[in-house]
């Protein structure tokens, strides 16, 4: 008796069901459940004599307040909505008000990154188009703009300022690190540190956006798709940075002016550390207006990844040819496992934990098992060629990173294929990939603290 | 007596393991459930249920599906899991720590 066909309330029903669909934070299925709910409530109350509009009145107030309602399903599917922080700030007057403030605090500290990369100028250090650049810009290219980037996510989420007083130390820690050890020009070990520095640093960074809240895994998990979605926005910055700069240069050209010294010196240092602000307000602010794109091209590449890896070991094992090992293919193998997981960690940050295992699933896991397999082989060459020449620190730090990635796609293939069985619940795999996080940044910051004196700068 | 609205929060989630141990069931007969338990002086907010329950689901305490109902309608229906027998069993302790903490000084303290 949950159905009232022919009477009023049936298109009172409808009319509460639209207005609860309007709720970002309520699905679909969500709204089927809360739906038949007030059927069975309805189907008591009139059982028990009331009329349908006494019901239906009563029903929904049982409901509770569709506000409160939506904001507690907003606080367990974050998921779902941390673009719009709606659970931030419900008044949209106050919003409008920071927005503003926002525009020009934004704007402050994309001027100010802008700035800082200037600052060594004011030292000798140049940036010349017809010169090479100097080193200390690569090993500190991420303490430009990391810390005021912290600085915005520090007032965006108004945490206290003695509480994040502490975040200056991994800072500080960074910059003595890039710039105390006396590497030789172009040393293996200085270009190592040029590359793991913002990898260590991101969490940093990270522990400003989640407010030094560390332990709870949705903030986290927020934190990844932040990250993914700000790369995909600075790449699409950075190609309508290439059109601008093709421009002035033509333009200027034209009329016998080179313009190589700006382009060279101030356009393309700023605006790349500017528009890392830019792009990471963006991505908070926008992400209601575009949907997410990290999870897009995660379910269009995977199947594609999926089958160029299953066609690259068929044809291995056809024709035996052996990996040939040069310089860059270890590396090259720890790029492809950096994708496989990356793969993976935004498939399981847009799925819906609740939804059963699919077809998605079991391709995941084809994929990260021949992924493993892929690298099994690669990694059986390089320890041959590592046994015949000897550890440098280049081949160091990609053995170390290759192991790790290896242990976290083990780990996935482990939770998939029990998921897939129905032995455990998707949680299971989210909280495996979120706990892992640190283990990238710990081991980058291993590799820059430690690697340059262990391998005597070289 | 209406139950402070804390106090209906705190003894959400061992309630809801509790009535599924006892069998599987749905929202809305779960709160029916609490009613009749608590003889009426439970009261929730209907709708608040629904979070609680899909967190607990996220946690794999309880593991939910969707199937008919003797009327025909889909209805998703929750059954407790090992995990959430083993959480039960883990809350109750702890209630009845409080319990015993709060029977030994009101039989001293205001005997009724």
């Amino acid at each position: 008796m949950t159905s009232f066909a022919g009477q009023p309330l049936e298109g009172q029903i409808a009319e509460w069901r639209s207005f609860v669909r309007r709720r970002q934070a309520l699905h679909g299925p969500d709204v089927e459940e809360l739906e038949g709910h007030l059927r069975d409530q309805l189907a008591e109350l009139t059982e028990a004599g009331l009329s349908g509009d006494e019901a239906f009145l009563v029903a929904v107030k049982r409901m509770g307040n569709l506000d409160a309602l939506s904001r507690e399903f907003a606080l367990e599917h974050s998921e779902r909505l941390w673009k719009l922080l709606v659970i931030a700030r419900d008044d949209s007057d106050a919003a409008a008000k920071t927005s503003k403030a926002e525009v020009l605090v934004v704007v402050g500290l994309a001027i100010a990154a802008a700035l800082a990369i200037k600052l060594p100028a004011l030292f000798g250090l140049h940036l010349r188009p017809d010169e090479e650049m100097p080193p200390f810009y690569f090993r500190n290219a991420s303490l430009f703009v990391f810390p005021l980037l912290a600085i915005y996510f520090l007032w965006k989420r108004a945490s206290g300022v003695a509480s994040s007083l502490w975040l200056v130390l991994p800072f500080a820690a960074a910059a003595l690190f890039a710039n105390v050890y006396p590497f030789p020009t172009g040393s293996n070990t200085e270009i190592l540190t040029a590359l793991h520095l913002p990898i260590a640093l991101w969490m940093a960074v990270g522990f400003a956006y989640i407010r030094g809240r560390g332990l709870a895994g949705n903030d986290r998990m927020d934190f990844v798709r932040f990250s993914g979605e700000l790369f995909i926005y600075y790449v699409l910055i950075a190609l309508g940075g290439g059109v601008f700069t093709g421009f002035t240069m033509m333009i200027f050209q034209s009329i016998g002016i080179n313009p190589a010294w700006f382009v060279a010196g101030w356009l393309v240092p700023c605006g790349a550390m500017g528009a890392v602000i830019i792009a990471s307000w963006l991505v908070q602010a926008k992400q209601s207006v575009i949907e997410n794109m990290a999870p897009v091209l995660t379910r269009l590449f995977t199947p594609l990844f999926t089958i160029l890896l299953l066609v690259f070991l068929v044809t291995m094992a056809w024709t035996g040819s052996p990996i040939n090992v040069k310089r860059e293919v270890l590396i090259g193998f720890d790029l492809l496992l950096v994708l496989v997981v990356a793969l993976v960690l935004y498939a399981t940050s847009a799925r819906d934990p609740q939804a059963p295992p699919g077809f998605f699933d079991a391709l995941q896991l084809l994929l990260v098992v021949s992924a493993l397999v892929v690298d099994g082989v690669a990694l059986a060459a390089i320890a041959a060629r590592i046994s015949e020449f000897g550890f440098t620190p280049n081949r160091v730090a990609a053995l170390g990173e290759n192991l790790i990635l290896l242990v976290n796609l083990a780990g996935s293939a482990w939770l998939y294929a029990h998921f897939l069985r129905q032995r455990t619940s998707f949680a299971a795999l989210e909280r495996w990939q979120i706990a892992y996080l640190p283990v990238y940044s710990i081991w980058a910051a291993i590799v820059v603290i430690l690697f340059p004196p262990a391998f005597g700068y070289g | 007596m209406d139950v402070s609205k804390d106090l209906v929060a705190a003894s959400a989630t061992p309630l809801v393991l509790a009535i599924l141990a006892d069998g599987d069931s749905y929202g809305y007969a779960i709160i029916k459930r609490v009613a009749d338990l608590s003889g009426g002086h439970l009261q929730w907010t209907d709708g608040m249920l629904y979070p609680v329950l899909h967190r607990l689901e996220r946690h794999g305490h309880i593991a939910a599906k969707w199937s008919e109902s003797e009327a025909g309608r889909k209805r998703r229906y929750y059954r407790i899991t090992k995990e959430g027998r083993a959480q039960l069993a883990a809350q109750r302790k702890q209630w009845q720590v409080v319990d015993g903490a709060l029977r030994g000084i009101w039989l001293k303290a205001c005997p009724a």
